[in-house]
């Protein structure tokens, strides 16, 4: 028998005799047999431990050894450090091997981290409210597009073009099957001018989702930006990197009413893109419009405190084809690890984080600068992203692979534009390494 | 269950009492029991008008959440904002609090509802 | 009363420590400008290390998994959670991985996502899949909108109807709503399956489709699968095949050989990766040849040369998640596979469906059951033979007592006071039999000492809570000092 199951053939028997039948085959035969399989599944066969550790150990090292290269690489997935007891308590089984807490007397470890979760993000996003996570950044800000035009009832989102391509993805195969509109607003130099958005808002817009710092790591101006889509009876929606949120204005101080991003960079590694976690946040006033599970504080029979899920009756197992959303299983681990995350770091710790990202970036930025065959593209305040020109970005690219270097996302292959990152794994030292390579590759 | 005379009743359970031009609206002691503890009520705007039969509210409960049905087309020109932050009284006083006060209605459309003796008697049929 | 992070905080602790930096002196010349610098601070605790540490493993210790007990929710499929999975997704050349590097550098996740593409494909019988969709539920969005963008590409863009039969998952009907199609429930029969002369009367020119769960989830196979998928096809529409009870089917029958045109599955069930406390999950979609071109993507290629590409489907309604889905999550359904192969897959679910024969067989002397049949790899109850004035509820209450999870209640709607079991292929005899003596002990506790299903649970770390103030008062954050919201 095979090692996770337990059956012994004796056990087998006194099972199918209890049953009432022969033979487990004819625990089938209510299946028609032109349905059934006729021969077995064209799959391998098992394998022990030690040989499959030995193939995926073989299968990773078809990756880049990701120890010994030099990344700048970000864009909506980055690379921070991880303190060491947010994988080790994200193991402990109780945590792991459990199901969404629908028995709360017995899921009080996970329904308090949700809460915890909710507290930070209310805390970090200056809303609310916040629920207990989505898939990722763009599947959040795709049902606050669905919630905005839920509340308002209007069937436009706005969206500037310098929203991150990934979102925009999702972003328009959601609204595209609701038969919802989406309307892109034009950037300057890297940012929208919100004189040029008070021309999109019109009477049909339900939001305007913006990201800041956005794709180009450029911050977004929203100085009177919410009190033109309040007059319009619209909603703002404001996607950020929570990272930068210790160091810039929140959603919440630009008047924000939805807030959304991604998680990942709350001690989370980067998994090749997932899972990570969506987080979302609102005003107190589009609570129950709120898609998603929350969790409450309460109260047992004997005053004792504790936790449930709660406002039940907007999700889809009460609501069906009514319910704010179809969403149901989210990323309650990611949740886990970045509560474990904030709350080993504190505020200082995510500000000493924050603070080293940015100041690298402005660092690397004001040394490529001076670089003879180096742009930098635009005059933006940002925080741990910048773009610049180069004559032939797949040159460099493959020139700095020599160097065991991947200095950024080539966004643009015909204007020939480069993403880069950095964040606080980032020494000095890896900084003037790219530098000095970036000198001479372009030389 | 409670039933009052001289109000027009609907198969989904809402009550109508008309006094003059102006109707108020709310749900049946038979609802609130089918739905338990009720613990918000999305009201209407007002000034908003609805065709009969649209969904003009919603009131949840722990377990379930019910559309709210206007029997009749009319226009909403008021409604009970106590609910908002008291929605435990519909079940309390189902037939002292009513959800919204309506205008604008056709007195015809009234005689397609039921009477209270209907309405006892098509609860009875639904046990 | 259990502590919460912010009550445990103390000014001036911390919990990392950061190096020098080398940068101090160049920083002191930037400012962030008035307009963009945050004015409040946002709140956060601040703990030592250890004490994080403690904090955390306090409140695991409130919690119950698979690892803890029998775990039999119904329709979840709380199978045990090979610990090898773990040591895999870990590894950091793939979890330190960046989804923008380059394909050239990440072939090994390539390999890996081309070769389960195929293992998935095999499994269900679909010549197309896709692993970017992130769980069950959003697989149903995903394969709806498939179905949409293909009927309108035949010109059928009057089928707005999805048949749905009433003991759905109420994900169904909510991912109908958000593809922006209408749900049609069709009824039940008195043998629990689809009602077909009820289906024959809601067919018609504007069916889209049909979504089924097979097994449905009253855990009986829809014996007239192949009827019914024939009648959908016969006015154009589509047939979706909800995954989310796979573990009944591995190796034994397919959704292609049912007649199904679009499945998703649900790995965290049927593939053995954890279900964290509510995800993350993983929901590949697999389609039919004639659906491939619409899947959502990038998919993985694999050329000549054992080069693996990410490739954009000809007529694909986009991409439904960042990047390629959870990779983390669908790594170690293959390490599943591998662990398993094809043979064990299939007993796998042979004993699961054993499992939830045999304690159908010894509940049926306590417990009322309302369909007869051979079940597959869950069954239900509708509660107690002689219920008194106890519920469901109080009885899956009180087996958190005997400290072993209750299954699934209330759910299907259409079965009163339903109890819904799933034993999963990993539990043995001796567990299966100390659950079913539990529950016989509580069917005989309800009879003669109630008191003891009403105040269930007594022994968990909190008694039965107050749903209904939180709810009409809704605390949703630490009310810090006792502010208000």
């Amino acid at each position: 028998m095979h090692p996770y199951l337990p059956h012994t053939q004796a056990d087998i028997d006194h099972m199918l005799q209890k049953i009432g039948v022969e033979s487990i085959e004819d625990l089938f035969t209510d299946i028609d047999a032109k349905a059934l399989l006729k021969s077995p599944m064209r799959l391998p066969k098992a394998e022990s431990e030690g040989r499959v550790i030995r193939k995926l150990t073989k299968l990773g090292e078809s990756n880049i050894d990701t120890a010994n290269w030099l990344s700048f690489v970000g864009g909506g997935i980055y690379e921070h450090l991880i303190p060491t007891i947010v994988p080790h308590l994200i193991s402990r089984s109780e945590f792991y091997t459990a199901y969404t807490p629908y028995q709360p007397e017995i899921s009080q470890g996970t329904l308090q981290a949700i809460f915890e979760y909710q507290t930070m993000i209310c805390e970090l996003t200056g809303l609310q409210v916040a629920n207990a996570s989505h898939y990722d950044g763009s599947t959040a800000l795709a049902e606050a597009a669905f919630m905005a035009c839920g509340a308002t009832r209007r069937d436009t989102i706005l969206i500037p073009d310098t929203l991150s391509p990934e979102s925009k993805n999702v972003l328009r195969t959601y609204l595209k099957y609701k038969d919802l509109n989406l309307v892109e607003v034009p950037s300057k130099d890297g940012v929208v001018d919100s004189d040029i958005l008070k021309d999109y808002i019109h009477d049909d817009v339900a939001a305007y989702l913006v990201a800041t710092p956005n794709y180009y790591g450029n911050l977004e101006d929203l100085t009177g930006v919410s009190e033109q889509l309040h007059a319009n009876k619209s909603l703002l929606v404001i996607m950020s990197n929570p990272m930068s949120l210790s160091l810039f204005k929140s959603p919440g101080e630009w008047g924000a009413d939805i807030a959304v991003g991604d998680g990942q960079v709350f001690g989370n590694p980067m998994n090749f893109g997932g899972p990570t976690l969506g987080y979302m946040a609102c005003t107190e006033k589009l609570m129950r419009k709120m898609p998603g599970r929350i969790v409450g504080e309460t109260l047992d029979l004997d005053g004792k405190r504790g936790y449930v899920l709660t406002l039940q009756a907007r999700e889809q197992h009460i609501r069906r084809e009514k319910a704010t959303s179809n969403i149901t299983s989210n990323e309650a681990l990611n949740v886990l690890a970045a509560t474990i995350y904030l709350s080993t770091m504190g505020l200082a710790g995510i500000y000493e984080v924050a603070r080293r990202s940015h100041i690298n970036a402005c660092y690397l930025r004001d040394h490529l600068k001076g670089i003879k065959g180096i742009k930098i593209m635009h005059n933006q305040q940002i925080f741990n992203e910048f773009v610049i020109q180069v004559k032939d970005s797949e040159e460099v690219m493959k020139s700095l692979e020599l160097f065991q270097i991947i200095p950024g996302i080539i966004i643009d292959h015909e204007q020939n534009l480069l993403l880069i990152t950095t964040t606080e794994v980032h020494e000095k030292e890896d900084l003037d390494t790219l530098v000095v390579a970036m000198k001479e590759v372009l030389a | 269950m409670k039933i009052v005379k001289g109000l027009y009743y609907s198969k989904d359970h809402e009550w109508i009492k008309i006094e003059g031009d102006r109707g108020f609206i709310g749900i049946t002691d038979y609802a609130q029991e089918a739905m338990g503890d009720i613990v918000f009520i999305e009201l209407p705007d007002v000034d908003e008008s609805f065709a009969a039969e649209d969904n003009f509210a919603v009131v949840e409960s722990v377990k379930a959440a019910a559309d709210i049905y206007l029997p009749i087309g009319a226009t909403v020109i008021e409604v009970n904002s106590k609910l908002e932050d008291e929605p435990e009284l519909l079940n309390k006083a189902p037939f002292d609090e009513y959800i919204a006060i309506i205008e604008g209605f056709e007195t015809d459309e009234l005689e397609t509802l039921m009477d209270a003796d209907a309405y006892e008697a098509y609860c009875n049929s639904l046990e | 009363m259990q502590k919460n992070i912010y009550e445990i905080s103390k000014e001036g602790r911390r919990g990392y420590y950061f190096d020098t930096y080398d940068l101090e002196d160049y920083s002191k010349s930037f400012d962030i400008p008035d307009k963009f610098r945050r004015e409040e601070a946002p709140r956060l605790p601040e703990v030592s290390e250890n004490y994080v540490v403690r904090h955390f493993t306090k409140l695991s210790n409130r919690n119950y998994g698979v690892d803890t007990g029998m775990y039999p929710l119904g329709s979840c499929t709380m199978k045990y959670n090979p610990k090898i999975n773990e040591v895999v997704a870990a590894m950091p050349n793939f979890s330190h991985t960046h989804p923008s590097w380059r394909e050239k550098h990440v072939q090994g996740n390539m390999k890996i996502i081309n070769e389960l593409q195929g293992m998935l494909s095999e499994l269900t019988g679909m010549p197309g899949i896709s692993l970017q969709p992130a769980a069950g539920s959003h697989g149903e969005l995903t394969g709806l909108m498939i179905m949409k963008q293909y009927l309108i590409d035949q010109g059928d863009v009057h089928k707005k109807n999805i048949i749905i039969p009433d003991s759905a998952h109420g994900t169904n009907p909510a991912s109908v709503a958000m593809a922006g199609f209408i749900a049609k429930e069709v009824k039940s029969n008195a043998e629990g399956t689809i009602d077909m002369d009820a289906l024959s009367q809601l067919i018609d020119e504007n069916t889209a489709g049909l979504m089924l769960t097979n097994p449905n989830t009253l855990g009986l196979f829809e014996k007239d699968i192949l009827e019914i998928t024939k009648r959908i096809h016969d006015v154009g529409g589509l047939v979706y095949c909800d995954g989310a009870n796979m573990n009944a089917n591995m190796g034994i029958t397919r959704p292609l050989e049912m007649g199904f045109d679009i499945v998703h599955l649900n790995l965290h069930k049927t593939l053995s990766t954890p279900h964290g406390g509510g995800g993350p999950g993983s929901g590949p979609v697999g389609v039919v040849s004639s659906l491939k071109d619409y899947l959502p993507g990038p998919i993985v290629k694999a050329s000549d040369e054992d080069f693996y590409t990410f490739e954009m489907p000809a007529k694909s309604i986009g991409h439904v998640k960042n990047y390629f889905g959870n990779f983390g999550v669908y790594l170690r359904a293959y390490v599943y596979f591998l662990t398993m192969g094809g043979e064990g897959l299939k007993l796998a679910s042979q004993l699961a469906v054993l499992n939830a024969n045999y304690m159908k067989a010894c509940l049926k002397e306590a417990y009322k059951v309302p369909y007869k049949a051979l079940c597959k790899h869950e069954f239900v109850l509708a509660g107690l033979k002689e219920p008194g004035d106890v519920s469901t509820l109080d009885v899956a209450k009180r087996l958190i007592d005997y400290k072993v999870h209750p299954p699934t209640i209330y759910f299907p709607l259409i079965v009163e006071q339903c109890l819904m079991i799933e034993p999963t292929e990993s539990e043995s005899l001796e567990t299966l039999d100390d659950y079913i003596n539990i529950l016989l002990k509580i069917a005989k506790e309800a009879k003669e000492q109630p008191e003891l299903l009403h105040n269930a649970p007594t022994t968990a770390s909190v008694r039965r809570l107050d749903e209904v103030s939180v709810a009409r008062n809704p605390v949703l954050s630490y009310r810090f000092n006792g502010e208000e919201q």
